[in-house]
């Protein structure tokens, strides 16, 4: 029997609690009542409370089916999760709520991640199961959410703050607009499997593929060239060609970018920008980058007035301000040399010292 | 067994983040293939390398894409991962589950496959982590019994996503949840079968907040807005002011556009909708007391994504405002000639905000019919460097 295809996800009013499918497009307003507890209101006055649970995103179905089990027990058989591997549990009835909350925190679930929090950090594979990563990401992950974990349960931030993780420069995920994104990168020139990029590559689609144009061919040999002092490692040609690899455990790290943001509240969506250009991978526990990332998150805790994010902080001391405070060094890879660099020298002696 | 395999994943089990080492451990218990899983990465934590090899084609009867390769470069030693393939399976708008289709997915993924997910990828779809090939097919047809699709991979329309719009947010201006779906299930043969110039990625946010980052990550954004005025309950504002908001220094003092001002004696606050930029800080901080305006519909932006391979762009607006109600016509009329222009121009991966840059905006405002705009830009150009086309000018005698 041919299966049949082309016949898309389950309708989701299928999947909707009975309180969301009466209230659908009728909610009124809502509340933050704690971390991790929110109160929504219809205009027909039904309220719903969601209680949100930080995930490991990689989860057994073990996993999925405990949370189903509670589900089940205060839910009605209702879950969602977020954009941000997020799981909420939507109760209607509002006696249930702290009970389920109690259920969760007994079981070693971590609720938290609404309002002025670190919520869930949206991360990519990793050495899990990625082909081109520079580092890992689940692991760093963890390290980095162990040791902010605080933030994630408490109300202790001047506004919210998304970290993110990408093992590499593809970026699946929105790392590059987030208040703090940590990169995996490369720091190595390909080195050439010529076998390989004889027997497996499109060479017109590998050259390509450098955004600097590094790569020329060498029809004599039937292979590729790297001009070497223009290849900056974004590892665009492997991704096209297994004859350019360019992972090696000394190359390899982490790069750590601030500053960025998606929301269009007060300021407009930005992009995060480079403050530390390499961090070693240093498992289990990546202890250089733990340590970054909470010196930057805790510094601007400090310095930020209230609802300010990590740009529009930023944006108000100033950069030179920000490199001050958080005693990060300053290095040339931080000053673009890509295609827009222009945009980001300084054409005025206004500055501080 | 009385030393660990794993000691540096080990560690990774302390402390209190939920632990994905933990979740590994328990699928381990069942399936051979979660233990090599975790044998490979504690040797990739010591050697500080990725021991996946490069890409792979596998698949499904009757679809190019939905399913990714992964083998492993050490099958040797760990043969239980040696082909360990991912599920893409398209997720239900906004990701609202009941927990027996849940169950039901459970039971699918244990019998083929590692019994290891990720809810959710970043694409949106839930990711089945892990089958060897023999199981693609077989975990297809199971998953289409109970009524899971595959979502997108390679060049095609990648798996659209939304926030949770209707069914939770009052800020959502349009039906995301809808939406999403209506697109999903038109455009079945774009997502399924590649056949565009790289990936094409739509996401739908609900308000200005972007909930799904549609502007950073999304070739096609969809984001609610209103037209009108912000409804105003005053007595509400009031409440807000004497249970803790300062609304001045909160609200006012960081609306962007100076729209605001409040007396605090009579505890008024006067908002010039004209000036507003619906930004939707004030609405973020008094939801009880601000709400969108009723004249709901979207704004159009294209061209985000991350950087492969020209460097990463955030969208840009290209229809200020359009109404966004079922069956989404007008929408999908422009969806259509914008994929029409890029699969005509676009070299293969060349992202529609990079054909863009390339080729002008002017050239693809001209070919999917859209009339200039202010709210398009920022600013205009600082260089003389501009065109017009033959017939807009014309010599004396012509």
């Amino acid at each position: 029997m041919a299966t049949r295809t082309d016949f898309g996800p389950p309708y989701f009013r299928e999947m909707l609690p009975p309180v969301v499918e009466k209230n659908y497009g009728q909610w009124k307003y809502h509340e933050r009542l704690k971390p991790g507890l929110l109160k929504h209101v219809a205009e027909s006055g039904d309220e719903l409370y969601t209680v949100r649970v930080g995930s490991a995103r990689l989860v057994s179905t073990d996993w999925i089916r405990d949370v189903c089990q509670i589900a089940d027990q205060f839910c009605d058989g209702y879950l969602r999760f977020t954009s941000r591997h997020n799981l909420e549990f939507l109760v209607s009835d509002k006696d249930r709520v702290e009970p389920l909350i109690q259920h969760l925190k007994a079981n070693g679930y971590a609720v938290g991640g609404t309002g002025h929090t670190i919520t869930n950090p949206v991360h990519t594979q990793g050495w899990i199961h990625c082909h081109t990563p520079a580092t890992d990401a689940s692991g760093v992950v963890k390290a980095v959410m162990d040791e902010l974990f605080e933030y994630f349960v408490d109300w202790k931030l001047p506004a919210y703050c998304r970290v993110a993780l990408a093992c590499c420069l593809n970026m699946c995920g929105a790392v590059h607009c987030s208040d703090v994104a940590i990169l995996g990168i490369h720091r190595l020139v390909p080195v050439i499997d010529h076998d390989q990029v004889r027997a497996k590559c499109e060479i017109p689609n590998v050259i390509a593929a450098c955004p600097t144009g590094a790569i020329r061919p060498d029809p004599k040999n039937k292979t590729v060239k790297i001009n070497e002092v223009r290849c900056m490692y974004c590892g665009n040609c492997y991704t096209m060609c297994p004859g350019m690899p360019l992972a090696d455990p000394q190359g390899d790290g982490v790069s750590i970018w601030v500053g960025g943001k998606i929301s269009s509240a007060r300021t407009p969506p930005k992009f995060s920008r480079l403050v530390i250009p390499f961090l070693p991978n240093n498992p289990p526990r990546w202890p250089e980058v733990t340590d970054a990332v909470k010196n930057i998150v805790e510094t601007w805790a400090k310095h930020a007035r209230k609802h300010e994010r990590m740009g529009e902080w930023i944006d108000r001391v100033g950069w030179e301000r920000f490199f001050d405070l958080t005693g990060i060094p300053f290095s040339v890879q931080l000053i673009d040399d890509f295609t827009l660099a222009p945009e980001t020298y300084r054409s005025t002696p206004t500055f501080k010292w | 067994m009385s030393e660990s395999e794993t000691p540096l994943l080990d560690e990774l089990e302390e402390g209190p983040w939920p632990s994905f080492v933990s979740e590994m451990k328990r699928a381990a218990e069942r399936k051979e293939s979660a233990q090599d899983l975790m044998r490979q990465l504690e040797r990739s934590y010591n050697d500080r390398i990725g021991h996946w090899k490069h890409g792979g084609i596998v698949g499904v009867r009757g679809y190019g894409g939905g399913v990714i390769g992964r083998y492993s470069n050490l099958s040797d030693e760990f043969p239980a991962v040696a082909e360990f393939h991912t599920f893409r399976v398209n997720q239900p708008s906004g990701w609202f589950y009941t927990t027996q289709k849940l169950r039901e997915l459970c039971d699918v993924w244990d019998k083929h496959g590692s019994g290891l997910t990720n809810m959710h990828g970043a694409t949106g779809d839930i990711i089945l982590l892990g089958a060897p090939t023999a199981e693609l097919q077989p975990c297809f047809d199971d998953l289409a019994e109970i009524g899971f699709d595959l979502g997108g991979s390679g060049s095609d329309m990648r798996t659209p996503s939304c926030c949770v719009g209707p069914g939770r947010c009052e800020y959502a201006c349009i039906d995301t949840l809808d939406l999403l779906y209506s697109i999903t299930m038109e455009y079945q043969d774009e997502l399924h079968r590649p056949m565009f110039p790289y990936k094409s990625k739509i996401k739908i946010s609900g308000c200005p907040n972007d909930c799904v980052a549609s502007v950073p990550r999304s070739d096609i954004s969809i984001i609610g807005t209103w037209r009108d005025k912000i409804r105003v309950d005053p007595d509400a504002v009031a409440e807000y002011a004497t249970n803790g908001i300062d609304v001045q220094a909160e609200v006012v003092d960081l609306c962007p556009t100076s729209c605001m001002s409040w007396d605090p004696g009579t505890t008024t606050l006067a908002i010039k909708d004209a000036e507003c930029n619906r930004c939707m800080h004030c609405i973020n901080l008094m939801s009880k007391a601000l709400r969108p305006g009723v004249e709901q519909g979207a704004t159009i932006l294209v061209g985000g994504k991350a950087p492969i391979v020209q460097g990463a762009l955030l969208s840009w607006v290209i229809v200020p405002f359009m109404k966004m109600e079922p069956p989404y016509t007008e929408f999908k009329e422009l969806l259509e000639k914008i994929w029409d222009w890029w699969d005509e121009h676009g070299k293969m991966r060349e992202r529609l905000g990079e054909l863009i840059n390339r080729l002008g905006m002017r050239a693809f405002l001209k070919a999917v019919d859209l009339p200039p705009a202010p709210q398009m830009i920022k600013m205009p150009r600082a260089n003389p460097y501009y065109f017009w086309d033959p017939e807009e000018v014309r010599r004396d005698g012509d």
